[in-house]
């Protein structure tokens, strides 16, 4: 018993330490105060600077932000239609494949879902004349498409794990299918469409694959910014985005953590 | 709040005007979702398949029509070029095969990595737990794209390891592990393991300790119960894991163009170059189709390891 418990914690203590050790590198590397990014030459907050005056990142950052915030919403609704539609209606004739189509997205390459919406896109222009040329437009149908897989996915797994019987007992005393839904589905429901947004958000800012594909001229996204500097070898002025970015989320989860600390009896949300 | 919506004028009338088109709210509530993959997921993989069959051409959009109109009615015009491409040309052949055995063997790694780590997760108690699952799930709401960039500093001639190393003094001249293969699995295994390890998790933490108890009673040394007992009842959760790096991994474009070299052939970077570089569209549609006909047997496993996890759930 004694051995293998010993060997655990030690894999573990590694496997940890491999996730965490590049990440950790990153944000110390980011004060460095010399050009070379790997050769330590005092602090400096310099590159946080050079970074807030960069046109280029700034514009690419707003641009993505946008992005995020509209997919992010867009595929909160669609998606929890979806888990809503999976896991309280009963069943109907393409209920397999409409499972099959809000869970595929999560697994399917990157390269594909960008490469077949492009390709979508420029059929439906010259047949429709709509979506006139490419660009954020694109970009947004393209990431709630893949978010909303995401936000189904959070949603279905907290629906099948809540009480119905409350939703039940609504219904037998007269309240209507809509009434039940807003008064006590989706507040039961709260915390994971919360989790189901954030991560929807946090997906499409990342985006860089998908967004390539289906972008067009004039909406280069951060992370299409990012590529096309980093392919040219590392930049101080990355590593400084990069710990913001690192920043703003362990802040995030570290808040999350706390309330989830603080109150032991509410389940974790992944 | 809820009730002054629903019996609000607008509300009923809308209500009322759907009804007549037969649009019940459950109908609608069902459409609305269905529609919007059937037109931005299922569609598209049909528009792919049909640009496969095209012939590339100097136009807008740069393929062929497959149905053309001509004096005598139409005409299909069914090409398999792209197709006879991919297989004659022995780069496609090389780039699937590279994929795949790339994705084998990260998978493998990554399932010997995250395996340690899930198992003494779910054995851990309360509050640890919660935040060894924290510390899982953090690297997911961070920067893909930056987190592959970190490697380069770290692997790179120049980089960490390397001054490291060489101001000890083991060695003399870098290493090179930029631009290799040993790259390219490093960040995959960094990047896809929470994927492994978040499956795994869940599978091993409802695992009966009666069961364990039961076997260490009977006289097993631990390490047997762990090959007889544990193994053999987290196979779901193990499936699952690998599927969920495997299938992804196969298509991976970011971490081949970062960290791989120029000798790195992956489907996805093939592909990417086939559509940015050359615009050749229909083989870059060709490269997809067969991609997708390789990953269907993984997708029909993670379905089946999920379905799996599921029973066990209700049993």
């Amino acid at each position: 018993m004694t051995k293998r418990f010993r060997f655990l914690p030690i894999a573990t203590f590694l496997g940890f330490a491999f996730l965490y050790i590049p990440i950790i590198v990153l944000v110390v590397f980011s004060f460095n105060k010399s050009k070379l990014v790997t050769v330590w030459g005092g602090f400096s907050t310099h590159w946080y600077g050079e970074l807030l005056q960069d046109p280029q990142i700034l514009g690419a950052a707003w641009i993505s932000l946008r992005i995020a915030f509209i997919s992010a919403s867009l595929a909160l609704v669609l998606g929890t239609l979806a888990a809503f539609v999976l896991t309280r209606l009963g069943r109907f004739w393409f209920k397999p494949m409409l499972s099959g189509m809000t869970a595929a997205p999560l697994v399917m390459p990157e390269v594909i879902t960008g490469l077949s919406l492009l390709l979508l896109f420029v059929a439906m222009e010259s047949m429709f004349g709509w979506p006139a040329g490419r660009g954020f437009t694109t970009i947004v149908i393209a990431h709630t498409t893949f978010c909303l897989a995401y936000v189904a996915v959070v949603v279905q797994s907290r629906l099948s794990d809540i009480d119905e019987s409350i939703e039940e007992a609504a219904r037998d005393l007269g309240a209507k299918p809509v009434r039940v839904f807003f008064d006590i589905t989706l507040p039961t429901i709260a915390p994971a469409l919360m989790s189901g947004w954030l991560l929807s958000f946090t997906l499409s800012l990342d985006d860089l694959v998908i967004a390539s594909f289906v972008s067009g001229p004039g909406a280069s996204t951060l992370p299409m910014v990012i590529f096309s500097k980093v392919r040219l070898g590392v930049s101080p002025e990355i590593n400084a985005l990069a710990s913001l970015m690192i920043g703003v989320v362990a802040l995030g989860v570290g808040l999350a953590a706390w309330q989830l600390l603080k109150s032991p009896r509410t389940k974790p949300v992944e | 709040m809820t009730e002054s919506i629903v019996n609000s004028k607008p509300f009923q009338w809308t209500a009322r005007f759907l009804a007549r088109f037969g649009l019940s709210g459950k109908g609608l509530v069902i459409a609305v979702p269905t529609l919007w993959l059937l037109v931005f997921f299922l569609i598209p993989f049909i528009v792919v398949l049909k640009i496969s069959f095209a012939e590339a051409m100097i136009a807008r959009p740069p393929y062929s029509k497959l149905v053309q109109g001509t004096e005598s009615g139409f005409a299909l015009n069914f090409s398999f070029l792209s197709y006879q491409y991919l297989v004659e040309d022995g780069l496609y052949l090389a780039a699937y095969g590279s994929s795949l055995r790339i994705a084998f063997f990260s998978t493998i790694f990554a399932l010997l990595v995250g395996y340690p780590m899930a198992y003494f997760i779910a054995r851990s108690s309360g509050r640890w737990r919660n935040i060894l699952l924290m510390l899982v799930i953090m690297p997911f709401w961070t920067s893909f794209l930056l987190r592959v960039y970190a490697w380069i500093g770290i692997l790179k001639g120049n980089g960490y390891i390397n001054n490291l190393l060489m101001s000890i003094g083991i060695i003399n001249e870098p290493l090179v592990m930029m631009q290799t293969d040993f790259a390219v699995y490093i960040g995959i295994v960094y990047t896809y393991l929470p994927f492994m390890i978040l499956p795994l998790y869940a599978n091993l933490v409802k695992l009966d300790g009666s069961l364990l108890e039961a076997s260490s009673d009977l006289g097993a040394r631990p390490f047997t119960t762990f090959l007889t007992v544990t193994l053999p009842l987290s196979l779901p959760g193990m499936l699952a894991g690998c599927m969920l790096v495997f299938i992804p991994v196969v298509g991976e474009f970011v971490i081949p163009a970062l960290l791989g070299g120029p000798d790195t052939n992956m489907i996805g970077r093939v592909l990417w170059d086939e559509f940015f570089r050359n615009r050749d569209w229909p083989t870059a549609s060709a490269v997809a189709i067969i991609m997708l006909l390789v990953l269907v047997l993984p997708i029909m496993l993670l379905q089946k390891a999920q379905d799996g996890q599921n029973r066990s759930e209700t049993l």
